[in-house]
């Protein structure tokens, strides 16, 4: 009775329900039989709700804070505190105790229309489902199979790939199926002021910050200005016209040492120069300036505070439209790559109360200067050798690692911003929110990238995926599941991964064991780097930096010396899968060890291939195992002519599942093939290996071998450029074509000396990943060994 | 208690497999067992190590230089053929061992054997070209014929896999002009043809003169480009009858005969190609995949553990042993529904299943006497009735002899049971396990009674008689006897010898006569559809007669 009784309140628990929050003290108290359905239900497989208390002991005490808090609630945050539309409908429909009060006019949210795609689709529908609210979503066509446009019912096509950015026909999408609101995610029109300005045009509710706000926050100088007169701290500089150099001489020391002289102009580190002293000030301006006016034909630079080990510090802050603004704490998001965060983790690690005091007030202040409602983020940059932080811009939107603070602060901001939209007030004081803040959470993000091809946006099927399990404390925010493209239009963020532990280290652990767990395969991700990041020493203490993938590149580019019984297991799962089917009453099919005195006739050789390092300095080498079935379920296997593993009891589980009994230990391995790509993951790591195509089968098909020096095409892309001719002669490093992917450029370079013999694609043309893009003249033609034996 | 027993009609089948199970008397502990398991294991140590030294094949240059060009040893041949994971039942891996005097001749000079190809059981017939250049020697042609010979009593499809310069020249008068001469493979490739049974041929080195047949009249053929080679004569004797001055390649390479001559149906770039190629093929075969008859549902290992065979059977021939171990370690589940238990006890009979398929086994258990042959009799026009394969297990010093033996019609009587065994058309399988002497031999389905599959164990024994009784005969009837003539015959009863000679197809591990005869049962059962209709086994009936009691 009892177990049952804690195994229902385990369930409610853990969803902090904001609209709900009279009722927590109902759903937890034990004389109190009333039962109400947890939006925990509603969830799907991607997404567990907020964590809450983790022990019953913890769960009393919630409770005891709640019922505590309940008054101040009413005391302390609002004019008027009334109970949302929620709340009255929970307690009209499943509570006996309710004792209602008249309702404000607050305007009506039935219906939302989700101008986004992904997680963040998914999310924001989620918890507007989970309420009741009707979620309309848009696709586009590439998109027309992918989660967010199966997750409704109702769901728009807009059309091309770009049509999420398309303002009049999301608002024509929103109208025709009746919408009231739009719920903008990030990215997109998330911060345009003019969809948020033609939503109001149209009687469509926009769930964010008030266009005004928006239009100020975005304006870079603008934001500086209000942000100064606020009084928060801006980062220190002079912009002005007077280029005088003993004027910026003295500016410079106005701003204090170290300083950055930066081209006005000026772009890709040109035009720019650190000086860390006054004593070699003008000799740096000089130098500067004659770059500048060489490189941009204009010498005219600023100057501003130069920070020799930044943090990105940014805090989420929350106002209403009654001006009320909490700070819901906030997050370090230091650990960057290519200017895009992977890590983010709240509180911020190593971090004086004080200063984390000021920058919360600080970030408050900046939110209400611009009249700020709904959800936002103020980043700061901070100096993390003297403790000072400055205004850097303002997020006018929910971000993508918003789930952090979800976790510290066991709320559900979307909720949050549903509630603002609607003219709510904030459901908790500034008090309130620092009271329930607990523990410790991270954020990873999983990318479709390629950290050795210095992450290089990857794309394609998600062949294979397997996620930790979603607990309390471990949750997964994905927006595709197994079988689902990652398209190369958009993002290739796959999923996010949130942890929760009551200390950093704690919440640490959590999170290398869930990366460990982690398993895709399809495309490049950035998984095995960010396990690398989570257990690098560094990070483990928590002396985060904005250059701290720069500065530690050593370690975390650092080849893995990929174990023997990795090899064993990649080719006990080629050999076995390919084997016929054991049956009994077929002597053949099991008696493969061999009979007679000339048994083992069957060694099957295997040959792998397996690239280690990243950019220029790959290494590839093979690998020869043979493998010998000696009896119907038991192998041999000699890796590389020098480890040998004998009676190897092998079976697969499933297709990708292959457990093996070594004679030193048993090992589970999931090995999953795409054509000539072998992933392993064992141990809770990943290797690449490639089955060789043997020569001979290139010549069978009438393959022309492609010679060593041929480029191929690192990834889908367009060719935008071609830089060379055919029968030009180039040098190793030249630029031979330009390509773009993912919305990025990228110059395919000579990989050595040659003449060009053909260029194979044209401007403009589409091409796939590892096709030749230029081929060179060969010197003699020559014979390829064949590689592989066969098997 | 025994009122309630009689009481019940309830006949369940645990009790029929309670009566049918063998119970072992054999004790692991006991001197004499360890004995024979240390005898047995000294002489499977010794064929181990021969065989070993047979599956390299050719001296190690040779090998060498068979890799330099890009070639793939024989073995590696098959193994890339065959499906993965899938037995290759070797034949007479002995043939050629100390025959020819000076002359090392590993495996023949060619490795036959049954093996699976994409979901077919096949013949695979493989030139071994780094032994004397793959040249046929008279025990290569013997060997090659007694492959096809297999294969057409079980209906499987043959794959040549050619690699070899024809005909071994001084030993031409034993290779070339008598029926089972080479001329006989091209014979039985026709008749087998005719048959609907599939032939294949790979070409992965020369063919020539006789040798350009084996592709010419296979069915489908691939041959490797820069490497195989069909003439009906080689540049040297072109120049020498012509004048003409032509390379190989040019005479009667790949390209010519796929391009030009038409002799060949698919050009392969090289050998991992030309077996793929073959393996496409024969999944193009449409061969009907088997529908076993008769097969058990699940099947129980033999309760006691085959390996006990080597400490069971020894090396000594004078010491009788019960069959009843050896057949409780062979059979499925160790069950033997034993068939006139009481009466002639000398011979065992009985019904019993092996990896599923039910057989009817004989096995020697002493002295071959009247009513043993009688029983005999009687049981093989049973199985054949009920066209149930025959499994012969052979420990036979032959039929009794003596006055009373005679007077009691043992020459009538063995006269049943070599004729009963003579026209059973069952599929027939023998293993001898100890001696295989005299008469015996014949009633006991020797190599002239035409088994489809004869195996013998490392202990065997093959001969007219034993070397100590045709010793003592040679004296009783007054000839001078030759001073070795006693090492002589040992030798030649030897298994090896008999190996070497294919008088068997191969010796085997005792404790692998399971596995073996499965195989054997499966392919004779497998491979026997005829494409017009009507099984092998059913045609196997045709010379029926009447159940009659001796």
């Amino acid at each position: 009775m009892f177990a049952e009784a804690s195994a229902a309140s385990t369930a409610l628990s853990s969803w902090t329900n904001l609209f709900g929050t009279p009722y927590h003290t109902v759903k937890h108290s034990p004389e109190c039989n009333e039962y109400y359905p947890s939006q925990e239900y509603a969830i799907s497989g991607w997404y567990r709700s907020n964590p809450g208390p983790v022990s019953m002991m913890q769960r009393q005490a919630t409770c005891e804070n709640t019922r505590k808090m309940i008054p101040q609630y009413y005391a302390r945050t609002l004019r008027r505190p009334p109970p949302s539309i929620f709340t009255l409908l929970l307690r009209s429909r499943y509570s006996s105790i309710s004792t209602s009060t008249p309702q404000p006019n607050y305007k009506p949210l039935t219906n939302i229309l989700i101008a986004n795609r992904g997680e963040i689709a998914l999310r924001v529908s989620r918890t507007a489902s989970a309420h009741g609210i009707r979620t309309t979503t848009v696709y586009t066509e590439p998109d027309r199979l992918a989660p967010h446009a199966l997750c409704t019912p109702h769901s728009v096509n807009i059309g091309p790939p770009s049509a999420y950015l398309d303002v009049e026909k999301i608002i024509k999408a929103a109208k025709d199926s009746s919408c009231d609101s739009v719920h903008p995610g990030y990215g997109f029109l998330s911060e345009n002021a003019k969809f948020a300005e033609r939503c109001e045009q149209e009687g469509l509710m926009f769930i964010g910050p008030p266009p005004s706000a928006i239009e100020k926050m975005g304006n870079k100088s603008e934001s500086k200005n209000i942000m100064i007169s606020a009084g928060v701290p801006c980062i220190p500089g002079y912009h002005g016209p007077n280029q005088d150099p003993q004027y910026l001489l003295s500016e410079a020391t106005k701003v204090g040492f170290p300083v950055l002289i930066k081209a006005v102009k000026g772009g890709g580190g040109k035009g720019m120069r650190i000086s860390e002293s006054p004593l070699n000030f003008l000799e740096q301006l000089a130098s500067a300036k004659s770059e500048a006016a060489s490189s941009f034909g204009d010498s005219t630079v600023l100057i501003e505070r130069y920070i020799t080990t930044p943090r990105h510090i940014e805090v989420q802050i929350f106002a209403d439209a009654h001006g009320n603004c909490v700070a819901l704490g906030e997050r370090d998001c230091s650990v960057q790559r290519r200017h895009q965060k992977i890590l983010e983790e709240s509180p911020a690690p190593n971090l004086d109360p004080k200063i984390r005091r000021d920058i919360l007030d600080k970030a408050r202040a900046a939110a209400l200067a611009v009249g700020y409602r709904g959800a936002g983020t103020v980043e700061f940059i901070f100096d993390n050798d003297t403790g000072e932080f400055f205004f850097m811009e303002m997020n006018t939107r929910l971000q993508v690692e918003h789930p952090v603070t979800e976790m510290v602060t066991e709320t559900d901001l979307v909720e949050w911003q549903l509630l603002v939209a609607r003219g709510e007030p904030l459901p908790w004081t500034q008090e309130q929110v620092e009271e329930k803040m607990n523990g410790w959470g991270f954020e990873a993000r999983i990318y479709a990238e390629n950290p050795d091809m210095n992450f290089i946006p990857d794309s394609g099927p998600l062949i294979h995926l397997k996620t930790p399990i979603p607990t309390d404390t471990v949750r997964i925010d994905a927006g595709f599941g197994q079988g689902d493209i990652i398209s190369s239009h958009y993002d290739p963020m796959i999923a996010k991964l949130i942890v929760k532990g009551p200390t950093r280290e704690a919440a640490l652990l959590k999170l290398r064991k869930a990366l460990e767990e982690y398993e895709v395969v399809g495309m490049s991700t950035n998984i095995e780097f960010l396990k690398k990041l989570a257990v690098h020493p560094a990070f483990v203490k928590g002396d985060v930096e904005t250059g701290f993938i720069q500065k530690y590149r050593e370690d975390l580019f650092q080849k893995v010396e990929t174990p023997s019984e990795v090899f064993a297991q990649a080719a006990l799962s080629v050999v076995v899968k390919q084997n016929i089917p054991q049956a009994y009453n077929d002597p053949f099919s099991f008696a493969g060890g061999g009979v007679g005195y000339t048994g083992g006739l069957q060694a099957h050789t295997v040959l792998f291939t397996e690239k280690k390092g990243c950019g220029d300095d790959i290494t590839t080498r093979d690998v020869e195992v043979v493998v010998t079935q000696t009896s119907p379920q038991s192998y041999d296997v000699v890796v590389d002519g020098k480890t040998t593993f004998n009676n190897i009891t092998t079976s697969l589980s499933s297709q990708t599942k292959i457990t093996s009994f070594y004679p030193h230990t048993r090992l589970d391995t999931t090995v999953v093939r795409v054509e000539d790509t072998l992933t392993v993951f064992q141990h809770g790591k990943k290797f690449t290996l490639t089955i060789p195509r043997p020569a001979w089968l290139d010549k069978a098909l009438g393959i022309k071998k492609i010679t060593e020096g041929s480029v191929l095409a690192p990834m889908p892309c367009k060719v935008l450029r071609v830089m060379v001719e055919e029968g030009e002669k180039v040098g190793k490093g030249d630029a031979l074509v330009v390509i773009e992917s993912m919305k990025m450029e990228t110059v395919i370079r000579s990989p050595r000396e040659g003449v060009v013999g053909r260029v194979v694609h044209g401007v403009g043309e589409m091409v796939k990943m590892r096709t030749t893009l230029v081929e060179f003249v060969e010197e003699a033609e020559v014979e390829g060994e064949d590689k592989a034996l066969p098997s | 208690m025994i009122l309630r027993l009689t009481r019940s009609t309830q006949s369940y089948n645990d009790f029929e497999r309670a009566v049918s199970t063998i119970r072992s008397n054999v004790d692991t502990a006991s001197p004499d067992y360890k004995k024979n398991a240390a005898d047995m294991a000294e002489i499977t140590g010794t064929l181990r190590a021969l065989h070993e030294q047979i599956k390299l094949g050719g001296p190690e240059p040779h090998r060498q230089k068979h890799i330099q060009r890009k070639k793939m040893l024989p073995r590696d041949r098959i193994t890339a053929l065959l499906d993965s994971g899938s037995a290759f039942l070797e034949l007479s891996a002995m043939a050629g061992y100390q025959v020819y005097p000076g002359e090392d001749v590993p495996a023949g000079g060619i490795i036959t054997g049954i093996g699976r190809v994409s979901g077919v059981d096949c013949m695979i017939i493989a030139n071994d070209s780094t032994v004397k250049g793959g040249s046929y020697y008279p025990i290569t042609v013997k060997k090659h014929l007694r492959a096809q010979q297999i294969a057409m009593e079980n209906r499987l499809p043959c794959i040549y896999l050619v690699d070899s310069g024809g005909a071994n020249l001084p030993h031409q008068a034993d290779v070339f002009p008598d029926r089972d001469h080479f001329g006989r493979i091209f014979y039985n490739q026709a008749r087998m043809s005719s048959q609907g049974i599939p032939q294949l041929s790979v070409v992965m080195g020369p063919c020539t003169a006789g040798g350009a047949y084996v592709p010419s009249m296979s069915d489908e053929n691939i041959i490797v480009q820069n490497q195989g080679t069909i003439f009906l004569a080689g540049p040297p004797l072109v120049k020498a009858a012509t004048g003409e001055e032509v390379t190989a390649e040019e005479l009667g390479g790949g390209d010519l005969h796929s391009k030009t001559s038409g002799v060949t149906d698919y050009l392969a770039v090289n050998d991992a190609h030309a077996l793929v190629l073959a393996r496409r093929c024969v999944a193009n075969l449409n061969w009907p995949s088997s529908d076993l008859p008769d097969a058990a549902k699940e099947v129980k290992e033999p309760i006691y553990d085959p390996k006990e065979l080597d400490g069971i059977i020894g090396i000594n021939q004078r010491k009788q042993v019960d069959v009843h171990e050896i057949i409780a370690r062979i059979v499925d589940g160790s069950e033997f529904a034993e068939f006139k238990e009481n009466y002639g006890t000398t011979l065992v009979t009985g019904f019993a299943r092996i990896h599923g398929y039910r057989v009817g086994i004989l096995a020697n258990n002493g002295i071959l006497f009247s009513e043993a042959s009688l029983k005999g009799a009687h049981f093989i026009q049973l199985c054949t009735q009920r066209n149930i394969p025959l499994v012969f297990l052979q420990n036979i010093s032959g039929f009794m002899v003596g006055k009373d033996a005679e007077a009691g019609g043992i020459a009538k009587n063995g006269a049943k049971l070599v004729t009963a065994v003579a026209c059973a058309d069952v599929p027939k399988f023998t293993v001898v396990f100890g001696a295989s002497y005299g008469a015996g031999n014949y009633g006991m389905c020797g190599r002239a009674y035409s088994p489809r599959l004869l195996f013998m164990w490392p202990n065997a024994k093959i001969g007219v008689m034993g070397s100590e009784q045709l010793t003592s005969v040679m004296n009783i009837v007054g000839k001078a006897v030759d001073p070795n003539l006693r090492n002589r015959i040992d030798r030649e009863n030897e298994a090896t010898f008999s190996s070497a000679r294919l008088w068997d197809d191969g010796i085997i591990p005792p404790s692998e006569t399971r596995t073996v005869l499965g195989l054997g049962l499966r392919t004779a059962l497998s491979g026997g559809r005829k494409i017009e209709g009507g099984s092998r086994s059913e045609a196997g009936r045709e010379g029926r007669f009447g159940v009659f009691r001796m």
